[in-house]
Parts: structure tokens; C-alpha cells; sequence
């Protein structure tokens, strides 16, 4: 008997697990773009848009990017958070910012937005993965 | 610095913009969806603000 196949069944040729990777990997180095290669433009445009200027605004708002401290479970998961963004992570520090002024009245609401779009980020990669391997 | 209902207000926006985005693939629908949920955010912070105005430190 025949059985209808759904799309989360169906096999994909591009679902190769190196094809997978490159996909996450790039979705998670550049906001975005795991969906723009795959062709959905648009999505991953407000993606490259959106994230990014999230992260620019926990800058703005003297938000801090956290160490990598294993001794402090909070400041650990914080860090954490605040790479899932990629590049724009990596470009900040390069420019010293997200040092945090701890004194600052905005101080907690960046950090809020630093670690929001590193996590929103998690998602969009999940959503690139999703798109890869057959199932939207 | 601008005032803490407007921070609140952009961080609603982005979070609603990025769901609305992942969860909908019609523009239409995006739309739909990122306005209620823009405006579920900001409702239910107001609302909580005041509750909270009722228990002081």
C-alpha cells in the first residue's frame, strides 16, 4: 500500500550533513544569511537587519558583553548568549565596545538587548536548519 | 537616554519583528502576526507596570 509522504519525510538533496553545517555555520557568523543562500531573501534580509541593529542598540545602551567565566553560571550563560549574534559579536570587541558602564540607568536594558538578539539568532539558525533539510 | 517605555517599546518591536518573520511566510500575515504580538507586548507590560505600582519596596 502506498503511504503519502509529508514534507518532513520527504528526502532532500541538499541535506547532506556538510551542506547542514555550512548552513548554520553561516547563519550564525551573519544574521541571516543561512536563509538568503538558501533563497528566502526577504527573511533573511530583515534577519541581517533586524538582529544587528538589536545588538547595536545593547551597545548604544552601555550594555556589557560577558566573559566567558565557567566560576559564575549566570555570567557563563550571559556569554553565551551574547556570541549567538556572530560576526557583530566579533566586530565589537574588536572596537572595545560592550565594556558595560555598570552605573549607567540603561545599563540592564542592554545587556537585555545584547543577550535578546544572540538568542533570537539561535532561533533564526534553527529556523536555516529547518529550511535545509526539507521540513519548510 | 531615551525613556524606559520606549526601550521597552523597541525591544517589543524587535523580538515581534524576528517571531513574526520565523513563525509566517506570507508578508501579509507577518504583519498580522508582528502587530498583535507588538501590541500583546506592550499591553501586558503596561498592565503589569501598573499592578506592580500597587506593591511599593
Amino acid at each position: 500500500m502506498a503511504t503519502k509522504s509529508t514534507a518532513a519525510e520527504r528526502p532532500r538533496e541538499g541535506a547532506e550533513p556538510a551542506r547542514l553545517a555550512l548552513v548554520c555555520a553561516l547563519a550564525w557568523l551573519v544574521p541571516g544569511a543561512g536563509h538568503i543562500v538558501q533563497g528566502r531573501r526577504l527573511k533573511g534580509l530583515i534577519f541581517l537587519i533586524a538582529l544587528p541593529l538589536m545588538f547595536a542598540a545593547g551597545l548604544w545602551l552601555d550594555g556589557r558583553l560577558f566573559p566567558l567565566e565557567m566560576s559564575d553560571p549566570l555570567v557563563f550563560l550571559g556569554a553565551i548568549a551574547n556570541r549567538g549574534i556572530g560576526a557583530p559579536y566579533f566586530v565589537a570587541r574588536m572596537l572595545d565596545a560592550g565594556l558595560g558602564t555598570v552605573t549607567a540607568a540603561s545599563y540592564e536594558y542592554g545587556n537585555t538587548f545584547l543577550m535578546t538578539a544572540g538568542l533570537l539568532n539561535f532561533l533564526v539558525i534553527l529556523d536555516a536548519f529547518d529550511v535545509a533539510k526539507g521540513r519548510k | 537616554m531615551p525613556s524606559h517605555f520606549w526601550l521597552m517599546v523597541l525591544f517589543a518591536f524587535f523580538v515581534s519583528l524576528v517571531f513574526a518573520v520565523l513563525l509566517r511566510d506570507e508578508p501579509r500575515e507577518q504583519l498580522k502576526t508582528g502587530g498583535m504580538m507588538l501590541l500583546g507586548f506592550v499591553a501586558a507590560a503596561y498592565v503589569l507596570g501598573w499592578v506592580m505600582y500597587l506593591f511599593p519596596l
